[in-house]
């Protein structure tokens, strides 16, 4: 029986009503994983034998009639940037290649406790930082829709999996984009939640002030099912909100009635690809024809959002990596040391990847003396601009909608060596992080058969809303039931 | 005019906090090598910070304490550097938001009042200790990493190293009268690390700020800022020694500063606001109610002494030194009927004990109540001194109550005029010699016949009695 081409609400149906065992769920899952992984090379490692206990004792529990939790024996992937308790978490670079946390972050206990089965860990952009996942310091992920072409990144390794049917869906984490892009790219539903929302905790951190994790999924449904599965708050996270999370799946279904959406100017402007823009723009249409009311919004400080992101999150990032020194954990080097800090910075330049080195030098130089008032308190400033912007815009609108991406997947080692165009990839995405808002893509056409992702803003905690508008525009055009063959 | 010298504090206390500042772990001293460890305090990937409520409870109390303000919003930022100790790389600490700012302490300055300002007492988190072996390995263990810890920080008020060694010793107190931290320097509980110049207050010229480190005591810190303020005058006056900028080592052996590392530029610690913690917002509610629970401080303490107990100054200021040592001496004092006698026993006997033993009071197996048992003997002239002072001992040592040795081994004074008589008369016929000095003037005579009496009853006589009898039969 293919159990891998199922959605992970029609799994978790068919659990229930024992058609099938969480063990072949499993099972299948992996086999398919060996049958195109070749290509795909979504997976930094697997897990099977885990998974596959996992698998037994839930078939064992509801053998047992005990009760369980909706979604359990539903395979899942984690980005490779969660700490897995005893399972290597590399982060996608040299630095951590062995390193084997001694404890879970908390979105992986609470998978544990939703009883997902982990199928394993997916490839990344070195510390999340890329737009292609080919900043890995160990494989180039494929597209499932052209395996010449990136997945997107950072989270590319979960977007590809979820995508190919290795998984039916998957988390990872997104800075700037790292969610939503690759699910454009990759054709499937993508979301960055509210900062604070999902815990941080075990996550290893790029930029802490723009961070979160989130859902990926080929469908909206899963994608609220996922997000259900890990929100909520978490004494270990400080940031993390107390506020319990609604039950998504049922404010997911509530319609598209009376919503109002804004289209913001400056993210159909310079940059977007004139077919990406025709295909949101049909979108944005059949949303009309919905119900729902559009206008176009201006949000002038939106444009300064790559510039202040590029100051925030290196600042963050080089002060969140000091910790790699090569002293308790991680790769130290070999060469002979003069004295300790010889020992730092001979480990850190062999461990590091380039893309690494260049934003903890960035973000070290807009730290210093003498340039911190100019660059990060000015960037700070920035972002508090960006930041009303969004809430004047919501006064009027419950969802902004735009492009996910300018372009659909480009080539793998097109953009590599322009690290300005590749910066770009992330213009439409960049914005919501900055604003600490949700954020999510949902797959609305191909130009060249290729992928096109939409995406839709909300205010804070408006998940429900966003799902809404993703729903009933999935429920009206069903682009989630064309999959990339492989 | 003359040079002033100029010098500014920095005191480190550790908070004696049930748990580390961001993690659950147990702040305890002295226990097995990272045996108070977990991903936050180690620094592991992904690890967040969650800040201890009873830290930022310390401080407010402090702060209040000393007269600051308690910020109503202010923030922790991350201070960039590398170095193995410090298990992320950079310490959570306060920057230019501090949890309280702007208080003062009043010293009492040899009869010449001192305010010492606060600049600011903050909250931050420890570093782990380096252990550097013989071999030349160096080990780092992690207990400490992450113990909460509180600067303050004072303005450079002090002009003499008395007033300094005046500052640590008040502000030592008023932090254990807090119960906000050991404040123990010899444990590295309180650290001190002063910044020393002088300055021309006419011409505001000045000499380079030097900041000295190893003080492992208050007695430390008065010798090297004693040493390096007479230095760097002589250097000023001479000019035969350069006057840099630098961080200077007090060599607890040689008694003398010496360069450490020069500092030719600030050192750039990259501050920024953390960007895991929300900003610190305390209650207006709570910080009222943590004023209400604020203790009687030892200078009010010590005054109240004088007042209710009639104590002399001097030994009101050696029993409030410490909030246990004046409970355990008001709870002695409330049970006997002479107070400075309560005083005299607590200030000698007792605080010769705990010197010997290194304790402190706590340490002291003797309850209140069984030393002031053992006082009142002595104001009804049950006992006289020197036998209060074995009975002392032997109370210590044996754990029985003052009466009950007395009674069991007789050594209630001899009041018996009768008997004492007796006693007087044989020591005059057994010293011709020692009365026949006293008769012809040599008053102090008397002393050796109460002396042989005193023998005579293995100390137990009544030295006063034995006085008046002896003065009465020799004329």
């Amino acid at each position: 029986m293919q159990l891998h081409g199922l959605s992970a609400h029609e799994l978790a149906h068919g659990l229930a009503a024992r058609e099938f065992s969480a063990r072949e769920v499993v099972e299948d899952h992996l086999s398919h994983i060996k049958a195109v992984e070749d290509g795909v090379q979504a997976f930094l490692l697997t897990t099977p034998e885990t998974a596959c206990a996992e698998a037994d004792a839930v078939d064992q529990a509801r053998a047992a009639g005990e009760d369980l939790p909706p979604l359990a024996g539903v395979p899942v992937a984690h980005k490779d940037l969660f700490c897995t308790r005893g399972v290597r978490t590399t982060c996608g670079s040299r630095i951590l290649e062995d390193f084997v946390p001694p404890y879970d972050a908390t979105v992986v206990a609470r998978c544990r406790e939703a009883r997902l089965p982990v199928l394993g860990k997916t490839n990344m952009d070195e510390f999340a930082m890329g737009s292609s996942t080919e900043n890995s310091a160990f494989q180039v992920t494929g597209n499932p829709w052209d395996l010449e072409r990136v997945p997107g990144g950072s989270s590319g390794g979960s977007a590809a999996a979820v995508a190919a049917g290795e998984a039916p869906f998957a988390l990872g984490t997104d800075t700037g984009g790292s969610i939503r892009q690759p699910a454009s790219l990759c054709g499937i539903v993508g979301m960055k939640p509210t900062y604070g929302r999902v815990s941080r905790y075990g996550v290893v951190a790029y930029a802490s002030s723009l961070d979160q994790v989130g859902p990926f999924a080929r469908n909206v449904t899963d994608c609220a099912l996922l997000l259900g599965t890990i929100a909520g708050h978490d004494t270990m996270d400080a940031t993390s909100v107390t506020d319990a999370p609604p039950d998504y799946v049922a404010e997911m279904r509530r319609g598209v009635d009376g919503l109002r959406a804004g289209l913001p100017k400056e993210l159909f402007g310079e940059g977007i690809d004139p077919a990406v823009k025709s295909t949101i723009l049909a979108a944005v249409d059949k949303l009309a024809n919905l119900g729902i009311e559009i206008e176009e919004v201006e949000m002038p400080h939106v444009d300064y959002s790559l510039p202040c992101y590029y100051i925030i999150a290196p600042a963050e990032c080089s002060s969140n990596l000091a910790r790699y020194d090569g002293v308790r954990y991680g790769h130290r080097t070999a060469e002979p040391v003069s004295d300790i800090y010889d020992l730092f910075s001979k480990s850190r330049a062999e461990g590091f990847g380039p893309e690494v080195r260049l934003r903890i030098m960035l973000g070290t130089y807009t730290l210093s003396a003498g340039y911190y008032d100019a660059y990060y308190v000015k960037a700070l400033k920035v972002r508090t601009l960006i930041k009303s912007d969004f809430d004047r815009a919501f006064e009027k609108y419950d969802v902004l909608l735009s492009p996910t991406s300018p372009t659909t997947a480009f080539k793998i080692g097109e953009k590599a060596d322009d690290p300005l165009e590749m910066k770009l990839a992330d213009i439409c995405t960049i914005p919501v992080n900055l604003a600490g808002l949700p954020g999510m893509s949902v797959p609305c056409g191909f130009v060249e058969g290729l992928p096109v992702g939409m995406q839709i803003i909300g205010k804070p905690f408006g998940e429900p809303e966003m799902l809404r508008v993703a729903y009933g525009y999935e429920q009206a055009m069903g682009w989630e039931r064309r999959r990339a063959a492989l | 005019m003359p040079l002033q010298p100029t010098i500014g504090l920095e005191v480190h206390a550790e908070l004696s906090t049930k748990s580390k500042m961001f993690c659950s772990c147990a702040n305890e001293f002295g226990a097995p090598p990272d045996s108070h460890t977990c991903p936050v305090c180690l620094g592991l990937p992904g690890s967040l910070p969650v800040p201890n409520r009873q830290a930022v409870e310390s401080v407010i109390r402090t702060g209040l304490a000393l007269g600051c303000h308690v910020a109503e919003r202010c923030r922790f930022a991350r201070k960039n550097y590398f170095y193995p100790d410090l298990a992320k790389n950079f310490q959570i600490s306060q920057y230019d938001e501090p949890l309280t700012h702007d208080g003062h302490i009043d010293l009492e300055g040899e009869g010449q009042p001192v305010r010492i300002r606060i600049r600011r007492a903050h909250l931050e988190e420890d570093t782990g200790k380096n252990i550097h072996l013989s071999d030349g390995h160096t080990l780092v263990e992690y207990n400490r990493c992450g113990v909460p810890l509180m600067e303050v920080v004072t303005e450079p008020d002090f002009r003499t190293a008395e007033h300094v060694r005046e500052y640590l010793y008040t502000l030592r107190s008023i932090l254990q009268y807090l119960g906000v931290s050991s404040a123990d320097m010899e444990k590295g509980q309180m650290r001190c690390e002063p910044t020393i110049n002088w300055i021309d207050p006419d011409t505001g010229e000045r000499t380079p700020k030097v900041e000295i480190k190893n003080l492992n005591s208050i007695k430390s810190v008065y010798e090297a800022v004693k040493y390096e303020l007479a230095r760097q005058k002589r250097a000023a006056a001479m000019g035969e020694e350069e006057l840099v900028q630098e961080t200077r080592r007090w060599d607890e052996a040689k008694l003398v500063t010496a360069t450490m590392r020069l500092k030719e530029t600030a050192d750039d610690y990259m501050y920024f606001p953390e960007p895991d913690l929300a900003p610190l917002a305390p209650e207006p509610e709570w910080i009222e109610e943590i004023r209400a629970s604020l203790p009687e401080l030892p200078r009010a303490r010590a005054q109240r002494l004088v007042v209710d107990y009639g104590l002399p100054a001097y030994d009101a200021g050696v029993l409030t030194e410490t909030r246990d040592l004046a409970d355990y001496f008001e709870a002695v004092a409330a049970a006997v009927p002479d107070a400075k006698l309560a005083s005299n026993w607590v200030m000698g006997d007792v605080r010769a004990w705990l010197n010997q033993e290194g304790g402190d009071i706590s340490t002291l197996p003797l309850a209140p109540t069984a030393l002031s048992e053992l006082v009142s003997l002595v104001a009804a002239g049950t006992i006289n001194n020197t036998t209060a002072k074995d009975v002392f001992a032997k109370m210590i040592a044996e754990g029985k109550g003052a009466q009950e040795i007395v009674e069991a081994e007789g050594l209630a004074q001899i009041s018996d005029t009768g008997e004492l008589e007796r006693l007087v008369e044989r020591a005059i016929a057994d010293n011709p010699k020692i009365v026949e000095d006293y008769r012809g003037g040599k008053r102090k005579a008397i002393g050796a016949l109460v002396g042989a009496v005193m023998k005579a009853t293995r100390g137990q006589a009544n030295a006063g009695l034995v006085n008046k009898l002896l003065k009465k039969k020799l004329g």
